[in-house]
């Protein structure tokens, strides 16, 4: 069923995307088109065949629970649009 | 004295070695060609002192006798790498002003090579894009024009920006990054090597994160010779990586031996779209003959699911990126805009701060990971991955590397393609199953169009084995004798 402008309205809520009501119909026709298109996808034979996660075949890398570096609150907060006190700073959540 | 920008890197290095001229003089060198190229737009952020200070220290390593693989040799790094103290945009506006306070993995070792860096190269917005018109500071110029006609051409993208430096002699290489073919796509429209190692080769640690189990750096120069010391430099072990290699990192350059006699070449049979110009069948061919009279043995294959491969890509690449860029919320770095509550702030900073290509791709990937979706996309997605993995293995069992072309075009004007995603999609037809699959590929310019412009052919490897992979691209190279240049004298800065 292919997606309508409200279709795209609430995937772009579940991705706190703005999108303007006036480019819900495009986006919903590029949309479309795209998965459409990645349809021919069921044309393979998946039977038995495990999903892929990763193309490395590696045992899951370990290291000793140490802690290793901190200390750096300064760096981290370098970069924040709002700071307040060694905190990044939000509209208020809870009234 | 010899024009310092005509040199290649390996050459660069063996004059500095022999004392012809120092890191210093060569830098300015390049510093200027940097400014005379500003046309090109390649640059998001230049670094002419830090590039001073770095080729300084170089020439004080050397008088000291301690030098590095690459040292004193100015390169450009594609914005997309994290650059301590520099900022890193990925293209994007919702990055604009970051300025990472560390430095990435890959170009962590190119410094302690002994590399130079010029400047931060522009890109496709996350490196989401086959034209390099996608990035929010502006399009990138291909150096090269077709022949009577002076429409500007796109480099290709993701790394737009690094091939048009390395292509107009404005860098001696340049990091890129491909995803889907974002290092050897561009690297066949400017005429330039593009080599994309096997995942896992280099740490993504420091790399902004487009989809991740596709993601990897990989270097572009002049020549094949030039692609292996730098690759030599970028490579190895990242215990912040978790998925990079615990491999040792071997002498690519001595790989390159020129000697491919008995190797056996594989001629995959589903590598010709429709549509194609006869010029690519007909390059393929040529390239064909270039391996058999090098003493290779030709060998047909299949690799049945290829066809499959660019719309699995299509949903497995968007999947990830939507979950990667979920961290563009503008509470810690990047833009914020500002709204009533905490949910309007999220939604205005990033439809404010995200371009229409990734605002499609977030969209597509969020669909298909959601309820009800999930197992018909990206899960029938993953196993069709797994199909493609698996004709490549069973080649393995035949040949010791792939031929293919690399583009089924050449570079095209800017603008074209852009009210046709799936066309645009379309570039990275035979460079994105090797993506998927892991393995490392090359693009090497190899020929000229009717139109006069560079033409790429490609060679994929087994994983690891990049040395194989070099020493058949020199084959390659040497039998293709590409000399072409393109014509720089109507760029100013």
């Amino acid at each position: 069923m292919p997606l309508n402008r409200d279709n795209v309205s609430a995937i772009a809520h579940l991705a706190r995307l703005k999108v303007p009501e006036e480019d819900l119909d495009s986006l919903a026709g590029e949309l479309n088109n795209i998965l459409g298109w990645v349809e021919q996808l069921d044309e393979v034979d998946t039977d038995g065949v495990a999903p892929m996660t990763s193309v490395v075949a590696t045992e899951y890398a370990r290291r000793a629970d140490n802690v290793d570096d901190g200390g750096i609150a300064e760096d981290v907060l370098a970069n924040a649009p709002d700071r307040m006190d060694g905190f990044f700073a939000v509209p208020k959540v809870v009234e | 004295m010899t024009d310092l920008r005509n040199l290649t890197l390996a050459q660069a290095r063996d004059g500095m070695a022999a004392g012809d001229f120092t890191a210093v003089e060569l830098t300015e060198t390049f510093i200027e060609a940097t400014g005379a190229v500003r046309d090109l737009n390649a640059y998001i952020v230049e670094t002419a002192d830090q590039a001073r200070a770095m080729a300084a220290a170089s020439d004080a390593r050397r008088a000291q006798g301690q030098v590095g693989a690459m040292d004193g040799i100015p390169v450009a790094i594609k914005d997309l790498f994290c650059t301590k103290g520099v900022q890193a945009t990925a293209g994007s506006h919702i990055l604009e002003g970051f300025v990472p306070p560390y430095e990435s993995t890959v170009t962590q070792n190119l410094w302690d090579a002994g590399a130079v860096m010029l400047g931060k190269t522009n890109l496709d917005e996350f490196a989401m894009g086959s034209s390099n018109m996608t990035s929010y500071f502006g399009p990138v110029a291909n150096p090269w024009k077709r022949k009577g006609d002076d429409a500007v051409l796109v480099p290709g993208g993701s790394s737009g920006g690094s091939a048009a430096v390395v292509a107009a002699r404005a860098a001696l290489g340049a990091t890129g990054t491909d995803t889907g073919g974002s290092i050897r796509q561009p690297g066949a429209f400017t005429g330039i090597v593009g080599m994309k190692p096997t995942y896992g080769r280099c740490s993504r640690w420091g790399i902004i994160a487009f989809a991740s189990s596709l993601d990897q750096a990989g270097p572009m120069t002049h020549t094949v010779r030039d692609s292996a010391i730098m690759l030599g430099a970028m490579a190895g072990h990242d215990p912040k990586d978790s998925t990079s290699m615990k491999l040792d990192v071997p002498d690519f350059e001595a790989a390159l031996t020129g000697d491919i006699r008995g190797l056996r070449i594989g001629i995959p049979k589903e590598y010709v779209m429709d549509g194609m110009p006869a010029e690519i069948d007909a390059l393929w061919k040529t390239g064909i003959d270039w391996m058999r009279q090098a003493g290779a043995e030709i060998v047909d294959i299949s690799l049945p699911h290829t066809k499959y491969a660019l719309p699995t890509y299509y949903i497995v690449a968007p999947a990830e990126a939507s979950s990667n860029l979920a961290r563009y919320d503008g509470v810690r770095y990047g833009l914020r805009v500002d709204g009533d509550t905490m949910q309007d702030m999220y939604e205005n900073t990033r439809g404010a701060g995200f371009g229409a290509e990734v605002k499609r791709r977030i969209l597509i990937g969020t669909y298909v990971l959601s309820a009800g979706y999930y197992d018909a996309y990206y899960l029938k997605a993953q196993k069709v991955r797994a199909r493609i993995a698996g004709d490549f293995n069973d080649a393995w069992e035949k040949v010791d590397a792939i031929l293919t072309p690399t583009t089924p075009s050449a570079a095209f004007a800017q603008g074209d393609k852009m009210d046709d995603p799936i066309a645009m999609y379309l570039n990275d037809i035979f460079t994105v199953p090797a993506s998927l699959a892991g393995l490392p590929g090359i693009s090497v310019p190899a020929g000229l169009s009717a139109e006069g412009l560079p033409l790429g052919l490609q060679v994929i490897g087994r994983p690891y084995d990049e040395e194989t992979l070099f020493r058949v691209a020199g084959v390659l190279e040497d039998a293709a004798g590409f000399d072409a240049k393109p014509d720089l004298s109507g760029l100013g800065g």
